[in-house]
């Protein structure tokens, strides 16, 4: 049925394509309706897939590693990252783990205090950090032991900042994905009006071809061609200006961050491909949704 | 081939043709008259499907025209030709397209361009075949919109009014068109006040007048 459908659209003959006149408003409209929803949604897909990716990076980057700060007495901080270091040895799910030296701790506190804090005259926790392997550590299990072992010893597996850092970039695909539901919803009203406007326009045209025997679904068929013809051309210009656009995004650097990662990345390129033809799907329902219920007002 | 058993039809509240029965039986050659504004543009509309009656029954072609899908109607159509007095052109088309149009919708496209160069050319207009509708005369439009109406070879050829726009030459002209297709095994009704074509065809084929007053359908009288 579809493919039948999809076989007579394709095989419409050139002078059936002429029996509806051109109109050049409602042309003009679909064609820049469709650019301009192709180049928002070049922009939604772009968002969706950046905030995928940093979801996984914030993700993948944080879930893998925890931090274990002592607080202890001048004289009992060696002594108890020792305790510490020995506890992680025999720590199943512990991959690798280390104190942070001086000059690592200096240049952590380096951006609040400046290069030349004196370290060795401060009370500053002693910082480790642990790398998980693969099946990751019992947290609860580690911090009992450490309280044994270690009673100034606190694990931070890095979840309080983990969950609503990859909570806010789940949240802006989410709602990348919204938008693209919206702007794809809404290039069907466009173009449904459109094709509705050039239906009503051409209430003659549709008198005629009635009268000479034309079906319902050649009818249709001329005003969908149409439609979704325009709604492709229009929908490849305005992805091709849009993957321009985000090309000509000016590079940051590292200290981007989000900015830097919201271009497509390798294969990512191939993915606003899938807007043209989305775009001509969405053409040749509401086209064909209109035109059929227009002739279906009409013996 | 059309049949109507006491078929009526009304606009809103009144009634405009009231229990009326006819036969239109195959090569049969009718006018139907009456005067303007009676229903005889109605009628015509009925035997071709656009209007379904409010009373009554119409069968086309052995299909009760009260239960036939928008399809049915269609395919109907590609064996009533009709002609209409404001001809009902695609003024984007040139003439030849419109003459073709009936082929196109219907998906058999011209075998070679010889059969509708034979038409054109019976027709009278093969020098405006390029010509877009509104460039043609009154009467060339008639005699275009008659050629639209013949290209499928249907049983049936109603027209309304095709002489109302032309002169008396191209009436007859239009007239003779018709009668050689009433030979040719074709059903022919034509709605007109014109009572001389009338006269002028009783005269060339049999002919059954027919006369549409007060909403009621009578054979006309003798005095035609």
């Amino acid at each position: 049925m579809l493919f039948s459908q999809a076989r007579n659209f394709f095989a419409a003959d050139a002078q059936a394509d002429r029996v509806v006149p051109p109109t050049g408003f409602t042309a003009r409209l679909t064609i820049f309706a469709a650019g301009a929803m192709a180049f928002l949604a070049v922009f939604a897909l772009a968002l969706s897939l950046a905030s995928g990716r940093l979801a996984d990076r914030w993700g993948d980057a944080l879930a893998k590693s925890a931090t274990i700060r002592i607080t202890a007495p001048t004289d009992q901080m060696d002594i108890q990252a020792l305790a510490v270091m020995e506890v992680l040895a025999t720590t199943p799910g512990v991959k690798s783990a280390r104190p942070l030296s001086d000059e690592e701790q200096r240049a952590l506190l380096e951006p609040w205090f400046g290069p030349d804090l004196p370290l060795d005259r401060l009370p500053i926790p002693r910082l480790i950090e642990l790398v998980e392997d693969e099946n990751g550590v019992d947290a609860d299990g580690l911090r009992a032991r450490l309280a044994g072992e270690a009673p100034g010893a606190v694990l931070d597996d890095h979840n309080r900042w983990r969950e609503p850092l990859v909570r806010a970039a789940d949240r802006l695909r989410m709602l990348a994905y919204v938008a693209m539901v919206l702007i794809t919803a809404l290039a069907g009203v466009v173009i449904t009006l459109a094709a509705s406007a050039a239906l009503a326009a051409n209430e003659q045209v549709i008198r005629v071809l009635r009268l000479v025997g034309a079906q319902d679904s050649y009818i249709a068929r001329a005003f969908v061609r149409r439609y979704t013809l325009r709604a492709l051309i229009g929908a490849a210009v305005g992805t091709m200006l849009g993957m321009i656009a985000m090309l000509l995004l000016p590079a940051t650097g590292d200290q981007g961050n989000f900015l830097t990662g919201l271009g497509f990345q390798g294969s990512h390129w191939l993915v606003p491909a899938v807007i043209p033809p989305v775009a001509a799907l969405v053409a040749f329902i509401a086209t064909r949704q209109a035109a059929l219920a227009t002739l279906q007002e009409k013996r | 081939m059309i049949e109507l058993t006491q078929v009526s039809y009304g606009y809103g509240a009144g009634t405009l043709l009231n229990d009326m029965s006819l036969k239109l039986a195959p090569g049969s050659f009718h006018f139907l008259t009456g005067p303007s504004g009676a229903g005889k543009t109605t009628f015509l509309k009925l035997c071709y499907g656009e209007l379904v009656p409010t009373q009554g029954s119409i069968s086309i072609f052995d299909q009760d025209a009260r239960h036939m899908s928008r399809d049915d109607v269609a395919l109907m159509r590609r064996r009533v030709g009709v002609v209409h007095q404001d001809c009902q052109f695609l003024n984007h088309l040139s003439v030849a397209e419109n003459i073709a149009l009936p082929l196109t919708v219907s998906g058999r496209p011209m075998q070679d361009m010889r059969e509708l160069n034979e038409l054109l050319a019976w027709v009278g207009l093969t020098s405006q075949a390029e010509a877009k509708p509104p460039e043609l005369s009154g009467g060339e439009r008639q005699r275009a919109a008659l050629a639209r109406a013949v290209i499928m070879s249907p049983d049936v050829i109603l027209a309304d009014e095709p002489t109302g726009n032309v002169d008396w030459d191209m009436s007859i002209r239009l007239l003779t068109l018709l009668i050689e297709l009433n030979r040719l095994g074709k059903t022919v009704m034509i709605a007109t006040h014109d009572m001389n074509l009338i006269r002028h065809a009783k005269s060339h084929v049999q002919t059954r007048v027919l006369r549409i007053a007060g909403g009621q359908l009578n054979t006309a009288g003798a005095d035609l």
